[in-house]
């Protein structure tokens, strides 16, 4: 396995497609609901079946995410998290031997400053980082900081992009292409968008890189539909609902209906 | 330094040097192109610039006049102190400008449905305006706070048709809106537009505010030189995210005899913590899609600000403003809350104007500018707004007691919501 960020992203997606299944990707707020418990939850998703872990750095205007990931970021701020808490984290999962990249709008990037972060996370055996607000005209020094710490930087698709913007996105972005099914913010919901499979379609006439899917995905049904045709399926709301409701024990359960979900499909 | 110079700085379209550009998820990517193309074909068609020219004139009621403060000057160093009278366009403030410039705009790109942020209220009433005179629907998020202090302008919004969504999210103020708002636009982007308020935001938005509120600074270059014979020492205004102040400035960025001069909230004092005073006491980062001087911590966690002004309650600044600070073009200062309203006070008696208590801020601001430039200076000061919205809070600060009725039942109709 090779020991880059990049390179062992790329394995654990290799190591999914010769099962022929797809990547089960998971989400938490660092931090949330204290930094003791969210190793905890993290934790249990790995023993649960998750593949790769995106840790979010909990930010004050997060205006992608719905309402159950707002509540969860307030309460990790307001418990004091970080951008260490969320290096804390990060060493969790990677100890625990799952792949984790963190998903983090750009400012508290930005004033950690973009080299030292970069640095940070490697050390702490991070992968990549996922940037929900970073276009990529505005992502170059990013771009370039990730690089030389060998770090994937992950840029989203939306079923708005043109075809020629996925090229572009899909030329800088490494480890996988993150593909927003729906035209909206984070949250749970009961059918996932008709637009996805079109969407990962034209990102996969783009590029040979991994293409998961993300937003609204909640259930081990759900995921087994995206795992027909996309490489990764991405859950964020649906594990923090789980930790509201039923804490470690609720995590892991629904890791593994989801790691179930992700092997019926094929 | 014009925009155009501060766009070459970069290279990069949307820039004033390191500042604004487009922090936004790609999701709404391509309807910021749409607005963008929309925009420059637009403002190059001679229907469209007419008809807003039209609604200007026959709606609005422009041009505004600019009105010599005889009385108020006195209290100014004696300072030759001219009004430019936004308070007195349809709707009470400037913010009628940029709203019928953008809705006009949505109509041309086919949407359907408009919405919108609002702080003090103002530019949300003056939205719902222009929804009702096009026939758009219109929704308008309000933090939860605002919409208690401004109880009067969530009745004229639903008066006027408007759905208005009480935000108790975060610090449940305008930068809360602004977030709302944005979450309704990635996920309804293809029929709706977000008429952004200011002069801030992702790119196109910073350049396409200021360009409908330029109106202001034109016609107030046009009117000095009439009465005065000569450009104003300096011109002022009060700058929450500085949609007035840009407007204004916009006429004289390039007469280096000029002075620009914008006032931001003080609050309790910068030295309390409790403010909105993004240059005295925030840095660049990015907040709502644009770079510029931030309110925020160490670890860049935006910090809520504070002013009696809900107008001027928020923690960003317009990118250009934080590019004009830079390179010194503009000066800013900040005037806290008792000097905002002790200028309320004088403006309203010594000139028989109750200001918005926004626009109170620069007339504070003037009051300081106009000692230290002299008794022979010319000063412009954009009355941005008028001050109905804010009798309430200003009765409350003065002691001045209230009938109950009155006020008894706008209260309860901001909080039954």
């Amino acid at each position: 396995m090779s020991p880059t960020g990049v390179g062992r992203i790329g394995s654990v997606f290799a190591e999914a497609k010769s099962e022929n299944r797809a990547l089960l990707i998971g989400y938490l707020p660092a931090g949330f609901p204290t930094l003791g418990e969210s190793v905890a939850l993290v934790e249990a998703m790995c023993d649960g079946g998750v593949d790769l872990i995106e840790v979010g750095l909990p930010y004050s205007d997060p205006l992608m995410d719905g309402p159950v990931i707002q509540q969860a970021v307030d309460q990790a701020l307001s418990n004091g998290a970080t951008p260490q808490s969320v290096l804390t984290v990060v060493k969790a999962v990677s100890d625990h031997g799952v792949v984790p990249v963190v998903m983090s709008y750009w400012n508290p990037i930005e004033q950690f400053g973009i080299e030292a972060f970069a640095h940070e996370l490697r050390q702490a055996g991070g992968a990549g980082v996922i940037t929900p607000d970073l276009t990529i005209e505005e992502g170059q020094p990013w771009i370039a900081a990730a690089g030389s710490q060998e770090l994937a930087p992950i840029f989203l698709v939306a079923p708005s992009s043109t075809n020629e913007r996925i090229s572009r996105i899909a030329q800088v972005t490494q480890g996988f292409v993150y593909a927003a099914s729906t035209m909206g913010v984070t949250g749970a919901r009961d059918r996932v968008s008709n637009m996805a499979p079109q969407l990962v379609a034209r990102v996969r006439a783009s590029t040979d890189l991994p293409i998961a899917v993300g937003l609204g995905v909640s259930n081990g049904a759900q995921a087994a539909e995206i795992a027909k045709y996309a490489d990764g399926v991405i859950v964020g709301s649906a594990f923090v609902t789980a930790a509201n409701t039923g804490g470690v024990a609720a995590v892991r359960q629904l890791a593994r209906e989801l790691a179930g979900g992700v092997r019926l499909a094929r | 330094m014009s925009t155009t110079e501060a766009n070459l700085e970069t290279g990069l379209p949307g820039h004033y040097g390191p500042y604004g550009g487009r922090f936004v998820p790609e999701a709404l990517t391509s309807a910021l192109d749409q607005l963008d193309a929309a925009f420059r074909a637009g403002i190059a068609d001679p229907e469209f610039t007419t008809r807003l020219v039209d609604l200007e004139r026959d709606y609005t009621g422009r041009p505004s006049p600019l009105t010599r403060a005889h009385r108020f000057g006195e209290h100014c160093g004696g300072a030759r102190i001219y009004f430019k009278r936004e308070d007195l366009n349809h709707t009470g403030s400037h913010k009628i400008n940029n709203v019928l410039g953008q809705a006009l705009l949505a109509q041309r790109m086919g949407k359907t449905r408009i919405i919108a942020e609002t702080g003090a209220g103002q530019h949300g009433v003056a939205t719902a305006t222009a929804a009702a005179l096009l026939g758009l629907q219109c929704t308008v998020y309000m933090g939860a706070e605002d919409t208690r202090r401004q109880a009067l302008n969530v009745a004229r919004m639903k008066i006027l048709g408007a759905e208005v969504v009480s935000v108790a999210t975060g610090s449940m103020t305008l930068k809360d809106a602004i977030n709302e708002a944005m979450r309704d636009w990635v996920a309804c982007v293809d029929d709706t537009h977000y008429v952004l308020g200011t002069v801030t935001g992702p790119a196109p938005f910073p350049e396409m505010v200021r360009h409908f509120h330029s109106v202001i600074g034109r016609e107030s270059r046009e009117q000095i030189l009439a009465v005065e014979g000569r450009l104003p020492d300096a011109v002022a205004a009060c700058v929450g995210g500085g949609s007035n102040a840009m407007g204004l400035f916009s006429g004289f960025i390039a007469d280096p005899e000029v002075q620009l001069r914008g006032y931001e909230a003080g609050g309790d004092g910068v030295e309390t913590g409790r403010h909105a005073a993004r240059f005295a006491a925030g840095r660049p980062g990015v907040l709502h899609g644009a770079r510029t001087y931030v309110m925020q911590d160490q670890w860049g966690q935006t910090v809520p600000s504070h002013s009696i002004s809900a107008g001027l309650d928020y923690p960003g600044v317009g990118p250009e403003h934080a590019w004009l600070h830079d390179t010194g073009r503009a000066i800013y200062e900040s005037v806290n809350d008792s000097e905002a309203m002790d200028a309320f006070a004088l403006c309203s008696r010594s000139e028989g104007i109750i200001p918005a208590i926004e626009t109170a801020h620069g007339l504070a601001g003037v009051i300081r500018l106009g000692k230290e430039l002299g008794p022979d200076s010319v000063i412009i000061l954009n009355l941005s707004g008028r001050g109905d919205k804010d009798v309430a809070t200003a009765a409350r600060w003065f002691g001045i007691e209230l009938e109950h009725s009155e006020f008894g039942a706008s209260i309860e109709l901001s909080e039954g919501r």
